[in-house]
């Protein structure tokens, strides 16, 4: 999958769970760059994302990602 | 009651669309306002979101007091001015197997154990007597889930040590509380793990990682469950069963399969799913729930299905019986009327999507689940959704069936919808009417051989006669498929008329029920005359034959505008319709020959 196609993807599940069609990410932004993207909503966020791109994480993958960008390589990596 | 949200649920599909579905159920103006607090053994955000949405559809706006992470003893058996000043209408105790304080160990003696399950529920009983103190309001209190994991293996279920035997006897104990005490109601998250699956309840990397007790993809039913109770202590739920027949509660179509035809009792799998389903249907009424029928079908027909000597239900099961050919939101506003119920108390069960939708956009207050057209998944999808749930069985409940068919009085309601039409124009229907071609020929004789009850001549035709009708310069021929947004329904409309100089004999017109009513006939006739008109031909002959089983057509030809001509003794009427040069298509709801 091309990484433009992980991102619309990703965005999608974004603008979804936090019900806001106007978000618009970039590698750089991190969840305190959007609105209302607070640690519960990041839970769901984790959980859509495994259900979209049919990937598990493991219990030490999340904890050290910084941003958007890195987020999106970890998945890429995932799904191969 | 809106049916937003379905059985079986998508837990994926709420997890990313929660608000947005929370927005549109938060549209509707009719709500019950609830205050209702969640005290949680583990993490509640996704529990809170998820009961939300089902309170919304069930008419409850909810406003939530949540306590911290694993506080909920704390929060309960201290002073609290938080909740005291929350003043809760209901508490629910969202605790599960992760909240045992102490598992037995393997040195403890049989005596120890019984100590360490007596002091389990002590510090429940305490929790709950503090609430009857303090809040004085309703408490749903989880029961306890099987483990994890078992250390002695099948042993686990029955050596004192066990954990599995540890959490059933502790289940034991908390129903004999719950039918005890007033105000105190179980959800049984033991029979929800089961049916769901302990492998797939359990997610321990979402326990370790947000303290989850258990998967994602439990929480809706988890939470489904508890608003079910929440539902039935305010008054929220389903009184009455509205079911359909045909393919509903007896497998085919009584009307033309006729009592031996249709499937019911042990012959076949078929025939002992739709008698499991009504042996369902029974204990409901049983337990109180009231029983109607409505159904497309001559009144006759509908009732003789009754008499099937396999039939589980009899006639006498159902307080209101509707059989006939209205459409069915007029015929339930009429069973509602004549049961003295609101409409937000029926639930209408019905094989076929068309006639859902049209409940649903007609009657939006009715339940009506998407029971889809497996019979063997029927039971499932009433039962899992909760509608019928109770708190408490009275000895009214269980006369409430019979007190409401005593009590049932003729209240005849006339209600016709202006925008019925819109809703057909809504269905998008889009319709081939043809004539005959090979590909078709098995199953026009297929039709023309079965159908009873849309059909004027009841003529039958072997395929060899089919055949030399349909290349034949002599006879117009048409059939009618019909699609529309739910799918196809194939071909279910037959006309065969023979041509003399300037006049068509209908010799066949027939129609399969379950498209009645959706402006079909009216679409074959015009096609029919835009062919006659192209041959010069200036006038149709239409012929009535009545059988056990026509009566539904007998005023078929008047409806079209034919004249009748003449009548014989066993009233077969003829009928003459003179076509104008400036003929108006009668139908215009049907995209036909697109």
């Amino acid at each position: 999958m091309k990484q433009d196609e992980i991102k619309n993807k990703f965005t999608e599940i974004i603008r979804d769970v936090l019900d806001d069609e106007n978000i618009v990410l970039c590698r750089e932004t991190t969840a305190n760059d959007v609105e209302d993207w607070d640690s519960l909503a990041h839970i769901s966020i984790i959980v859509a994302i495994e259900k979209e791109f049919k990937i598990k994480f493991d219990l030490y993958e999340l904890k050290p990602l910084k941003n958007v960008g890195e987020m999106l390589d970890l998945i890429q990596t995932k799904i191969h | 009651m809106n049916d937003k949200i379905n059985y079986p649920v998508d837990a994926h599909y709420l997890l990313r669309k929660k608000k947005s579905i929370r927005r549109d159920l938060l549209q509707s103006s009719d709500f019950l306002d609830k205050r209702v607090a969640i005290l949680g053994g583990s993490t509640t955000a996704e529990v809170k979101d998820m009961m939300e949405l089902f309170l919304l559809q069930g008419g409850i706006r909810p406003v939530f007091y949540e306590s911290e992470y694993n506080r909920y003893y704390e929060d309960l058996m201290f002073p609290n001015p938080a909740l005291e000043e929350f003043a809760p209408d209901v508490i629910y105790l969202h605790t599960s197997s992760v909240n045992v304080t102490k598992f037995p160990s393997m040195q403890e003696s049989d005596a120890d154990v019984e100590e360490l399950l007596s002091s389990e529920l002590g510090r429940f009983q305490t929790i709950w007597d503090q609430v009857a103190i303090r809040y004085k309001c309703p408490v749903i209190q989880n029961n306890f889930e099987l483990p994890h994991y078992r250390c002695l293996g099948n042993l686990d279920g029955y050596e004192i040590h066990g954990r599995s035997r540890f959490i059933n006897e502790l289940n034991r104990r908390f129903s004999e509380e719950a039918r005890r005490r007033q105000n105190l109601y179980m959800n049984d998250i033991n029979y929800l793990a089961a049916w769901f699956g302990l492998e797939r309840w359990y997610d321990k990397l979402f326990w370790y990682s947000y303290k989850y007790a258990m998967s994602y993809e439990a929480i809706p039913l988890l939470a489904d469950s508890v608003v079910s109770i929440i539902r039935a202590i305010f008054g929220k739920t389903k009184k009455c069963l509205v079911l359909d027949l045909d393919n509903t509660l007896w497998g085919g179509v009584i009307g033309d399969d006729g009592l031996n035809g249709i499937q019911i009792g042990k012959e076949t799998p078929e025939a002992e799913a739709f008698t499991e389903f009504q042996q369902y249907v029974r204990s409901l009424k049983e337990r109180g729930i009231i029983l109607a029928v409505c159904s497309k079908n001559d009144d006759v027909n509908a009732r003789e299905g009754f008499s099937h000597p396999d039939s589980i239900l009899k006639f006498d099961d159902f307080a209101a019986f509707r059989a006939n050919w209205e459409p069915k939101h007029e015929n339930i506003r009429n069973i509602a009327a004549t049961l003295n119920i609101g409409m937000d108390s029926l639930v209408f069960a019905d094989d076929n999507p068309v006639e859902r939708e049209i409940v649903r956009s007609q009657e939006p207050d009715v339940a009506v689940p998407e029971l889809g057209k497996n019979v063997a998944k029927y039971i499932d999808i009433l039962d899992k959704t909760g509608y019928f749930e109770t708190v408490s069985l009275s000895s009214d409940d269980l006369q409430r069936s019979s007190f409401y068919a005593d009590n049932s009085i003729r209240h005849a309601l006339q209600s016709t919808f202006v925008n019925y039409d819109d809703f057909l124009r809504s269905l998008e229907m889009k319709a081939e009417i043809k004539s005959f071609t090979p590909l078709y020929l098995d199953r026009i004789t297929q039709l023309i051989n079965k159908t009873n009850q849309f059909n004027v001549t009841t003529r039958r035709y072997t395929q060899s006669a089919i055949e030399n009708v349909s290349g034949n310069g002599s006879y117009i021929t048409l059939y009618g498929r019909l699609l529309d947004k739910f799918g196809d329904n194939g071909l279910i409309s037959v006309m065969i008329g023979e041509v003399r100089r300037s006049e068509i004999h209908l010799d066949l017109w027939l129609m399969s029920c379950r498209v009645l009513k959706r402006g079909m006939e009216e679409a074959m006739f015009d096609q029919l005359v835009t062919i006659a008109q192209a041959q010069n031909i200036t006038s149709i002959y239409g012929y009535y034959y009545p059988t056990a089983k026509n009566g539904m057509v007998s005023g078929l030809f008047q409806h079209m505008g034919f004249t009748e001509i003449g009548r014989t003794e066993s009233r077969e009427t003829s009928w003459r319709f003179e076509i104008p040069a400036d003929y108006q298509r009668k139908n215009t709801l049907i995209e036909v020959n697109q």
